[in-house]
């Protein structure tokens, strides 16, 4: 038994030994990546700049910070703090700051239930901001439910507001409508057979079916379908195969950094029909990796990107030209469509909670359900109880890409 | 003599009430649903500290039997068989009682298998699974047999990501509670946490006692030869295969139950479960835990994955695992437990030089 | 099929199989004189374009990819140094899980210092549009460089361990170390050698192939594995198997892709399972040659 008391007081130090490793290995790599490294704790804007003194108003955050999606959750996570931290500056909601907990889910659904179990009973937040993917959204809806904790995701799939469960929203534009602009647009040019490629995520996958059902709406078929890997490095075998089927044109429909590969092979394979993207291609990082290539690449994007090219009277534009000349200037890298939705999540909470004029959750989320016409980045919010998107068609604008930069697409 | 290696069974039951108390006094219990989750992981430690420590074998795809586990769990409780109701198949289970008729929180009617039929099902297909590759890849030596693990791991990694019953990227969400007996059951809901913080706990004791009992036994004996000299064990007429392949197929089983239970516990399963990173984690615990030590192994396997869940780590997570992995491999390969100069002074207290 | 799609996925094969080849290749320089399979040679590769990109800011094209593999080289003998050599008498066993454990230190703090954004090189020649007809199939200037490099690699490596006093020393080593040590090789630094140059050739690899494939923080793994079944496959320790190979398993998902995109990744590592099961000596090598490594 000596021994055993030995043990466990050995293991007692290795554990503190390693818990203390952990935490001082914690802090921030730099000043400018501050988000990117959310700690443990709560890493809210400092207190003292903030000129709002009443109680704080605890909001949690869980964005993939790393993993496979890092490169949705980096820019989310780096938005929702400067948010906040402007929020605060100016004042908070009603006299009280927010104090924004940001977590990492590392893109894993079961850290993402285990944070999402910690900020709603222990941090007892009003909201959650968050995940930025379906899957680890789809993992945590239910919770959020139970728990009774609002969930504004950042993430597209539609079976997150569909069946509506009344504490669940999502700020991205709906899938349908993105293919629906795709499909019109296609129409009319012309175009009546297509070949399709997505990746094997959530996010492709749900814009494969959502084409699938749509097409016939617009009378256009779908010789092929392919899925391809987030991490492939070469398309030019899938696309070989799209060409085979002679199509007119193709949708390529992802998220992932591999749909900069798609302009370019399909150049390398001299595959010259049109192509369009999804929404997913709303980062001009990706225009950057594909090159020249990307050049005529036709989809359709909320209006954040193209922000300065907007008539002055666009409702969005102030609000998207602030925005993205802030992020710019802060972060030293261009504004996604994907930091844009934390925007908007966060956007939406702070109207409902002073429409609300409480931050009792059953009364926000009433207030949340009546929100209408509120300018995010993404388009016009008009929430309802059946609707917990609020997006329209309306909230996308046809894009292409000139001289590797976006532009409003005009029909020819 | 025997009943020796069981007392820490007990303090250890005794320190897991006195844990209760504590937060209770604390007013923290919401800790136990880490703690809960931290005890299902750490019941793949304990088996892969099982193969790799006593046994001598590494392995790379743990995650792949986690993920195994977990998958099968949730695909038969989740997957609607009503418009199969009347085939004959479905009508035999029904009749067995091996399927139940439930309602998800959005009213939909759901006909699916019992979490039980299910949790069995599951052992059995990892069981089975374990076997195949095991019985091909257990004759390979050292780094062959780690590679083979991790391809393992990768296959069913990208079998969880392309196949559409599996939710492929998305994974599979809504699995309802495991009814167990009466009214205990495997729930990640707030009001049945004391429950299942007892209930996992109960399961990794039970894990320990069998792994134990494995160790001290005649196989335990014959394990450790293989683990010093496979040739000497041999040529002595020890099956070294037959135990080798044995202890891989009951590793997978507890990293199984380790899947299917966390899938019930938190409604939840996705593709990042099946991922090397995983699997890698899974090595590094057992490494610091102490190569060949059990209670080393359960207490890491608890307490780093507590830290992890809890997001102590922060998005340093990966990193932490990959450090403790070097580290530990460097400087104490036979674990944080095991550094010689502890080793000694445990000896000087007592028996412990055999181990 | 017809003739040009057969040759457009034979490119694709070609394309996608030189770059595991060059990959591979790494793999078995330090596994010839180790017996080590370095699981952060990815990482290398990675490291390599990171830098090159990093560099091009302020150097020319040539400039900053010598630099990328200065830097590159340099830091596969810093960690040769301090966490290989420390580790005495180990099994090559503990050496792989070290390398593995390197692999997620270097990804994660590559992630911390370029961040998730995805970088890729300017094309060498031309640009991204400008391709090459070979039988009615279009080829991208690029492919040339990266079949190119390999050859140059494979050829200037095979000169090396030949005819080099250090090449033929460290393939000394690589057979009997004790007796190698008793004929005065410096073996330690040998092996500091062999981390140094697989890293310098990842870095290459890296970024010739980075116009191509685009570089991320987390691309390292997943073609550090490719690049491991191609090892295998090719005999581990043998350049012109490891070339084949390449051509080989490249061609193979190439031609899977056109029956079935969802399980090409699955179907590589099926290849490399019942590779290790059934002759895990490798197709290309004669087992009596690898036998004598018992490593």
């Amino acid at each position: 038994m000596r021994t055993k008391a030995l043990e466990t007081l050995s293991l007692c130090l290795a554990g503190i030994l390693l818990a203390g490793s952990g935490c001082k290995k914690t802090p921030t790599p730099a000043p400018q990546k501050k988000a990117e490294a959310p700690s443990g704790k709560a890493a809210p804007a400092p207190p003292v700049k903030s000129t709002a003194q009443g109680e704080p108003i605890k909001v949690g955050a869980i964005f993939a910070v790393t993993g496979g999606a890092a490169n949705l959750g980096g820019p989310e996570a780096k938005t929702a703090e400067m948010f906040v931290e402007k929020l605060n500056g100016a004042g908070g909601i009603n006299g009280r700051p927010i104090q924004l907990v940001i977590k990492d889910s590392a893109t894993t659904p079961t850290q993402a239930v285990s944070l999402a179990k910690q900020l709603i009973e222990e941090d007892k937040v009003l909201a959650i901001i968050g995940p930025s993917t379906s899957g680890e959204t789809m993992a945590i809806k239910n919770i959020c439910q139970e728990g009774k904790t609002i969930l504004l995701s950042c993430a597209a799939a539609e079976t997150i507001v569909n069946p509506v469960a009344s504490y669940v929203f999502k700020t991205p534009q709906k899938d349908s409508d993105a293919a629906r602009r795709i499909l019109q647009t296609m129409k009319d040019a012309g175009i009546t057979k297509v070949g399709v490629v997505t990746s094997n995520d959530g996010f492709g996958i749900a814009g494969g079916d959502q084409l699938k059902a749509l097409k016939d709406e617009y009378g256009i078929t779908i010789a092929a379908i392919e899925a391809y890997d987030a991490k492939e490095t070469d398309l030019t075998g899938v696309l070989t195969k799209v060409k085979g089927a002679e199509v007119q044109a193709v949708i390529n429909w992802s998220v992932v950094p591999a749909q900069a590969l798609i302009a370019k092979n399909m150049k390398q394979i001299g595959f010259n029909v049109p192509l369009f993207q999804s929404h997913g291609f709303g980062n001009i990082r990706y225009v950057q990796a594909g090159g020249e290539a990307t050049n005529g690449t036709i989809f359709p994007c909320g209006r954040l990107l193209v922000a300065d090219a907007l008539p002055a009277d666009n409702p969005q534009k102030k609000l998207l030209v602030d925005y993205k000349s802030s992020y710019e200037t802060r972060y030293k890298e261009d504004a996604s469509t994907f930091g844009g939705h934390a925007y908007d999540a966060l956007l939406l909470l702070t109207e409902a909670i002073k429409k609300a004029g409480s931050t009792d959750t059953d009364k926000v989320r009433d207030a949340l359900e009546n929100l209408k016409g509120v300018v995010g980045t993404g388009g016009i919010f008009n929430l309802s109880a059946a609707d917990h998107n609020g997006l329209d068609q309306n909230a996308f604008e046809i894009l292409t890409v000139v001289d590797g930069k976006f532009a409003v697409y005009q029909k020819k | 003599m025997r009943l020796r290696i069981y007392y820490p069974v007990l303090a250890t039951a005794v320190l897991i009430v006195l844990l209760h108390l504590a937060l209770a006094y604390a007013d923290a219990t919401y800790y136990m649903t880490q703690i809960t989750m931290s005890a299902y992981y750490a019941l793949v430690v304990i088996g892969l500290c099982l193969l790799m420590g006593y046994a001598g074998q590494a392995s790379l795809g743990h995650a792949g039997f986690f993920a195994i586990g977990g998958y099968t769990a949730a695909v038969l409780t989740t997957y609607n068989l009503r418009p199969y109701a009347d085939a004959p198949f479905v009508s035999l289970c029904r009749a067995l009682g091996l399927t139940m008729q439930w309602k998800d929180l959005y009213g939909t009617d759901i006909l699916s298998f019992t979490p039980w039929a299910a949790f069995g099902s599951a052992l059995l297909l990892t069981g089975l699974i374990a076997l195949v590759i095991g019985a091909s890849v257990i004759r390979l030596k050292g780094h062959y047999l780690a590679m083979a693990t991790l391809g393992f791991g990768l296959i069913v990694y990208r079998i969880a990501l392309g196949t559409p019953v599996l939710g492929r990227a998305d994974g599979i969400s809504n699995v309802p509670p495991f009814h167990l007996l009466g009214s205990l059951q495997v729930n990640g809901r707030a009001p049945f946490r004391i429950q299942n913080y007892y209930l996992a706990w109960v399961v990794v004791l039970i894990a320990m006692v069998l792994a134990l009992n494995l160790v001290h036994s005649r196989v335990g004996r014959a394990l450790r030869s293989i683990h010093e000299n496979e040739e000497a064990a041999h040529s002595l007429g020890v099956n070294t295969y037959r135990y080798k392949l044995a202890v891989f197929v009951l590793s997978a089983i507890f990293a199984a139950m380790g899947g299917a239970l966390l899938t019930h516990y938190s409604g939840s399963i996705g593709p990042a479960e099946a991922t090397v990173m995983k699997s890698v984690r899974y090595v590094a615990i057992v490494a610091v835990g102490g190569m060949a030590n059990l209670w080393g192994a359960m207490v890491m396997g608890i307490l780093l994955n507590f830290l992890s869940l809890r997001g102590v780590f922060g998005s340093f997570d990966d990193t932490v695992f990959g450090a403790i992995l070097i580290m530990m491999m460097i400087f104490a390969p036979q674990g944080l437990l095991r550094v010689p100069r502890l080793r000694a002074l445990g000896s000087l207290v007592s028996r412990r030089s055999h181990a | 099929m017809n003739l040009p799609q057969i040759v457009e996925y034979a490119r694709s094969g070609i394309t996608v199989g030189s770059i595991y080849a060059i990959v591979a290749i790494g793999f078995n320089i330090i596994y010839a004189c180790t017996g080590i399979i370095n699981f952060a040679q990815g990482e290398f590769l990675i490291v390599g374009a990171m830098t090159a990109i990093s560099l091009s800011h302020v150097l020319p094209l040539p400039a900053a990819i010598a630099g990328a593999v200065l830097v590159t080289a340099l830091l596969g003998g810093l960690l040769e140094i301090v966490f290989i050599r420390p580790v005495k008498n180990a099994s090559v066993l503990r050496l792989i899980v070290v390398t593995i454990g390197l692999s997620i230190v270097i990804r994660e703090a590559m992630l911390h210092l370029w961040g998730e954004t995805v970088r890729s090189l300017p094309y060498f020649t031309g640009t991204a549009v400008s391709t090459v007809t070979i039988l009615g199939a279009g080829v991208s200037l690029q492919v040339f460089w990266v079949l190119g490099v390999s050859a140059v690699i494979v050829a200037a490596l095979t000169l090396f361990f030949r005819f080099t006093l250090t090449g033929r020393a460290m393939r000394a080593c690589a057979d009997d170390r004790m007796a190698a040590r008793l004929c005065g090789i410096n073996d330690r630094w040998m092996v500091t050698l062999s981390f140094m140059l697989s890293a310098g050739i990842g870095a290459l690899a890296g970024c010739v192939i980075s116009p191509v494939t685009q570089t991320q923080y987390d691309m390292g793994a997943p073609l550090a594995i490719k690049g491991f079944t191609v090892a295998i496959i090719g005999g581990l320790g043998n350049s012109m198997g490891a070339v084949a190979a390449g051509l080989f398993l490249g061609l193979l998902e190439a031609f899977v892709t056109s029956q079935s995109s969802a399980y090409k990744e699955a179907v590589s590592i099926v290849v490399l399972l019942l590779i290790l099961v059934f002759r895990p000596s490798g197709l290309f090598t004669r087992s009596d040659v690898s036998a004598l490594r018992t490593a």
